[in-house]
């Protein structure tokens, strides 16, 4: 019996089955959309639904393991319900993200990359968000926040731990 | 491979005029003529990448350079491999490389076959481009603690051969690039460890690796490449004949590692985990280094003449009391034909009976006799080389992947790039499965009702190849007969196999461009063996496919020379290249050649042997590198057998199971220490060279043979084994043209009748052996022994991957033990539940026979009311289950199915 299967025992194959059965016939040409949905779904990329997900379209585990590690999107370890990013690009240091991600890692209690331990928040630096007018931008769960400030930041995670309990 | 009628290409490399073949690179033409372009992720194995850049060479009209191993040759085109400006590409790529390199050749094994340092002093790179040496790279990877292979991340170039290789030809899909950028390394899926990985151990990754990057663990600090002396000689274990080079450490006298040519015949480089991992037992000091005589039940050391003195004795005693027939020989598959051809021409000469067989009576006994029957030729038709181009393969009673792991490849080669469609009958869900379009379980010892009813699809479908069968066939209406009424309705009942299942593999088997049958011990070990190999050809003559290129009926071969001790006449009723020893025109040209008078009567088998032992028929036994006190069936009865036998002599490596019960064992050298040569599965007569020197006082097989005679009276000597091979040639016409000089470097397919023949790659061209192909009527008829109420399971024994035979010389390697330690039972999931059951419980699994405890392999690979065992082990020997029941013609017992009974071990019977 593999490790896995007693560590993971708590999660739900189902969700894995949902999403295999809408994209129908599978083949390696899928694999990034369906981390993708994996990745929705269980918020990273749990190991025993990839091996789970290898042994049900035959498409190799190792595959997908080097797809999964390539690409920063992708996470292997459990990511926190939140994700907040903050610029670190060329317009947004000048405008000082430097500032911006202190006051993110202090409200949050976690360093750059790191999750907070409740699973809450993960947070992450990432090199450019595309969006240099707006600077210096933050991005939580896919949307954009402009032109912050330390003061700024406060507020909107206060707001995002206060719904926690909504989902 | 020859190819004939393609267009030729005229191409100037470096001013040369070269004529290539279509398709062919600008990189294979100029290595083909010895031009060579530097390239690190080149290997003719794969499909090429072009991602070193090391090969780029200027063509002109190109803007750029071309990377020449992906670049393929057009007419009149003009190639410069060596201008200034791509030097200097090169040797700028060759810096980027060296950068990220803490390799130091002074510490790695590699040095001397490295082809990062090749070019580092080709092109005079020195010191200043090299990152710091790192001596040792402690971090954890996914080879940490694996026995078998190493990877240290600081020589690897990221070139993704391994990977590569692992994809593209093994299709384990073990190995991948992680990460991105600087932080690349080769891994296993979630880096697990190398054997809960996919792996099969196979060590393509290390034979692909440009650098010392991935190498055997176990070779690591035991000689650099460049101090190796390289033996090119013929694997010991399965029948494919993969040739292979022994690396020695000539100061050590050891065998470091065990590498093989790309190119070279049969096996193109590639081995599987035996072949590479598993030569540790040449040198075990568990070898035998003195001759043995037992004495009050206990070994003793002797000198060569005391024993030989000995033997000669007591045989000539009981020859003298109760006749030569009294006497028996049982010949090796591991030995060489040289040494075959004398063992079976002392029993014959100096002992006087034809009381000589091997253990091909217990595999393809009935394969020899069917085939012969049927076409004349006991043998594979056709060449491994030719599965690749059919159009369908029909995999039936054979593990191949497993058992034939080489042969695998190229079936899987046929399937995923030539698009051959695989139809896998068996009863597990074997490896090749995932390959096939159609997997037809059927129950063990059901063969014939299976291959009778695709036949009446073929027939009723008018499938048949009419033309053939008129021209080429004779009694195809008796076969007609009975195959018109069996349809897959009746199959279906009898195998449990769908029977529009049967109906397409029908279809596609009589519809394909050539048929090819694979076929092994599934076929073979029943009772009804010589019946089912007679299906089998039925089947292919049926639809033309015999003597024809890419078909035929291909009996894959398990010991690495069972093919010769078959062809060199170890068996009961034939000489050398299968001549009767009842027809009294072969008996006499062999007394001519031989000089003295001949039994005309044909001798005991295997196990008639054991058998004739009970009754005192036989009080002698001559035993050369046999182990039947584990490989025979029905154990206890073996062991007694051997236990009550007169006087037993065994000529071994090591001190078996059998040897335990011999009064005088012999040493004999092992397959790395001696000359002579191995016949494949596909009758490719090879050559076996000495790269060690033998252990103690041990001598080769056919020198001890031939002192034993000449002290019994019948004085035999030679001065070599090529001599030997001459006198071969003289007597037996499939052999007539071999000799070892002109098998040097390639061997040759038999027949080979005369000194200019070039072999045959396929038999049976234009006109069968026996003249016409022979249909044979087969019924379906029941294994001897059914499930019932006591014994309510089908037991099957056979073969693993990690493993061979009674496991003599593989369990003596770390790396295979690592992987395969123990025995085990397969049950499948829901018998196991029902039984309470669990995956690696202790299980004792009963016969009528014999009772045996091993541990439970649970599994849905095999299907609901069977259980399959493998047979290597000493610990739970599958074989205190099996049944001695005989096939009536070949004698082949029926190790496929018996009725047996599974439950947890230390419950109340």
């Amino acid at each position: 019996m593999s490790k896995d299967s007693v560590k993971d025992s708590a999660v739900d194959m189902e969700l894995l089955g949902e999403i295999l059965s809408a994209f129908g016939q599978v083949d390696s040409n899928d694999l990034i959309p369906i981390l993708q949905k994996i990745q929705d779904s269980y918020g990273y990329l749990p190991r025993i639904v990839l091996m789970e997900f290898s042994k049900r379209t035959a498409i190799p585990a190792s595959r997908i393991y080097g797809v999964a590690t390539f690409y920063e999107q992708f996470h292997l370890e459990p990511h926190g319900r939140h994700t907040v990013r903050c610029c670190r690009g060329t317009a947004c240091h000048v405008k000082g993200a430097v500032g911006i991600a202190e006051a993110i890692e202090k409200s949050l209690g976690i360093k750059d990359g790191e999750t907070s331990k409740d699973m809450q928040f993960t947070f992450e630096t990432v090199a450019c968000l595309g969006t240099c007018a707006l600077a210096p931008v933050m991005m939580v769960n896919g949307t954009y926040h402009g032109k912050m400030t330390p003061n700024h930041i406060q507020t909107i995670i206060e707001s995002l731990k206060s719904s926690q309990g909504e989902g | 491979m020859v190819i004939s009628n393609m267009p030729e290409i005229t191409v100037r490399i470096n001013g040369r005029e070269l004529t290539g073949r279509p398709s062919q690179t600008v990189l294979e033409l100029a290595l083909e003529n010895g031009i060579e372009i530097p390239n690190l992720c080149h290997d003719p194995r794969l499909v090429p990448t072009g991602s070193c850049r090391l090969c780029l060479v200027d063509v002109e009209g190109q803007r750029a350079p071309v990377a020449a191993c992906s670049f393929e040759i057009a007419p009149q085109m003009v190639v410069k491999t060596e201008t200034e400006e791509i030097r200097a590409i090169r040797r700028s790529f060759r810096e980027l490389l060296f950068y990220e390199h803490t390799g130091v050749c002074t510490t790695c094994d590699e040095n001397g076959d490295c082809k990062l340092q090749r070019y580092g002093y080709e092109y005079q790179l020195a010191d200043e481009v090299f990152a710091a040496g790192q001596v040792a790279e402690h971090r954890n990877n996914y080879t940490t603690g694996n026995a078998a292979l190493r990877y240290d991340p600081g020589k690897c170039i990221r070139c993704g051969r391994c990977i590569r290789i692992c994809q593209e030809v093994q299709m384990d899909h073990a190995l991948t690039f992680k990460e991105r950028a600087g932080d690349v390394e080769v891994t296993t899926a979630f880096d697990m460890p190398l054997n809960d990985s996919t792996c099969e151990l196979c060590g393509q990754c290390i034979s692909t690796c440009p650098t010392g990057a991935l190498y055997e663990r176990a070779a690591l600090g035991k000689g650099q490449c460049k101090d190796l002396k390289r033996t090119r000689t013929t694997c010991v274990y399965c029948g494919v004949g993969c040739q292979i080079d022994l690396n020695i450490n000539t100061a050590k006298n050891e065998i470091v590692r065990v590498t093989s040519p790309i190119g070279c015949v049969p096996n193109d480089g590639n081995l599987c985990v035996k072949g590479r991992f598993g030569m540790e037992f040449v040198n075990s000091s568990k070898r035998l280094t003195s001759p043995l005589i037992k004495r009050n039940g206990e070994f003793h050391e002797a000198t060569w003449e005391e024993a030989i003195d000995y033997v000669a004795v007591r045989l000539n005693e009981i020859k003298a009391a109760h006749g030569p027939d009294s006497i028996g020989g049982l010949s090796s598959a591991k030995c060489t034909n040289e040494e075959n051809y004398v063992f079976q021409k002392f029993i014959r000469t100096a002992v006087g009976t034809n009381n000589v067989d091997h253990c091909a009576r217990l595999c393809h006994a009935s394969t020899v006799a069917g085939l012969a029957r049927a076409f004349g030729s006991g043998a594979m038709t056709n060449s491994i080389d030719e599965l690749p181009g059919a159009g369908c393969i029909f995999v039936i009673g054979s593990n191949t992947t497993e058992a034939h792991p080489v042969i695998g490849l190229k079936i899987k080669e046929a399937v995923v790039n030539n698009g051959a469609i695989l139809i896998v009958a068996d009863p597990r869900s074997i490896d090749l499965v995932q390959y096939a379009k159609l997997h037809l379980a059927q129950k063990p010892g059901s063969d014939v009702a299976l291959i009778n009813a695709m036949m009446n699809v073929i027939l009723t479908e008018n499938l048949c190849d009419m033309d053939y069968i008129n021209e080429r066939t004779e009694n195809f209406d008796a076969a007609a007969a009975i195959i018109k009424d069996f349809t897959p309705e009746m199959a279906a009942e009898i195998t449990t196999v769908d029977a529009d299942a049967i109906r397409r593999a029908a279809r596609i088997f009589a519809q394909a461009s050539s048929s090819s049958i694979i076929y092994s011990m599934g076929i073979t070990q029943h009772t009804t063996g010589t019946e089912n190999v007679l299906s089998l050809a039925n089947l292919a003559m049926i639809t033309g496919n015999v003597g024809i290129e890419s078909a035929g009926v291909n009996p894959l071969r398990g010991q690495n020379n069972v093919q010769g001790a078959c062809d060199l006449g170890a068996l009961p009723n034939v000489y050398p290249g299968y001549q009767s020893v009842e027809d009294p025109a072969i008996n006499s040209k062999f007394q001519q050649a031989w000089g003295m008078d001949l039994s005309g009567k044909k001798g005991l088998t295997v196990v008639e042997m054991m058998h004739a032992i009970e009754e005192e028929k036989i009080r002698a036994l001559y035993i050369m590198g046999e182990n039947p006190a584990l490989s025979d069936p029905n154990l206890n009865r073996t062991r007694k057998a051997l236990e009550d036998i007169d006087f037993l002599v065994c000529q071994d490596i090591f001190l078996s199971e059998t040897a335990e019960y011999a009064d005088v064992v012999f040493p004999s050298v092992c397959f790395a220490e001696k000359d002579g040569t191995f016949t494949n599965t596909d009758r490719r007569v090879q050559r076996v060279r000495k790269a060690v020197a033998s252990p103690g006082s041990a001598r080769d097989d056919w020198q001890i043979i031939c002192q034993v005679a000449t002290k019994m009276g019948q004085p035999m000597s030679y001065d070599s084994p090529s001599d030997i091979m001459d006198e071969i040639a003289s007597v037996s016409p499939i052999y007539g043209g071999i000799s070892f000089d002109r098998i040097d470097t390639l061997g040759l397919q038999w027949p080979c009748p005369d000194k200019d023949h070039p072999g045959t790659r396929y038999l049976h061209k234009g006109k069968f052996t026996r003249g016409k192909g022979k249909f044979h009527p087969v019924e379906y008829k029941y294994p001897a022994e059914r499930p019932g109420k006591k014994y309510p399971f089908v037991l099957s024994t056979g073969r693993q991957l990690y493993q061979f035979h009674t496991g003599t010389m593989t369990r003596k390697s770390a790396v295979i033990n690592q992987v395969s330690p123990t025995g085990y039972v397969e049950i499948r999931t829901e018998d196991a539940k029902k039984l309470n059951i669990a995956d690696g419980d202790s299980v004792e699994v009963i016969s009528h026979r014999g009772k045996v405890t091993t541990l439970a392999k649970v599994t849905d690979n095999i299907e609901s009311g069977w259980l399959f065992m493998p047979f290597h082990f000493c610990e739970g020997p599958a074989n205190m289950l099996t049944i001695d029941a005989l096939d009536p013609i070949a004698k082949i017992p029926e190790y496929k199915v018996c009725a047996a009974n599974i439950r947890k071990a230390g419950g109340r019977n």
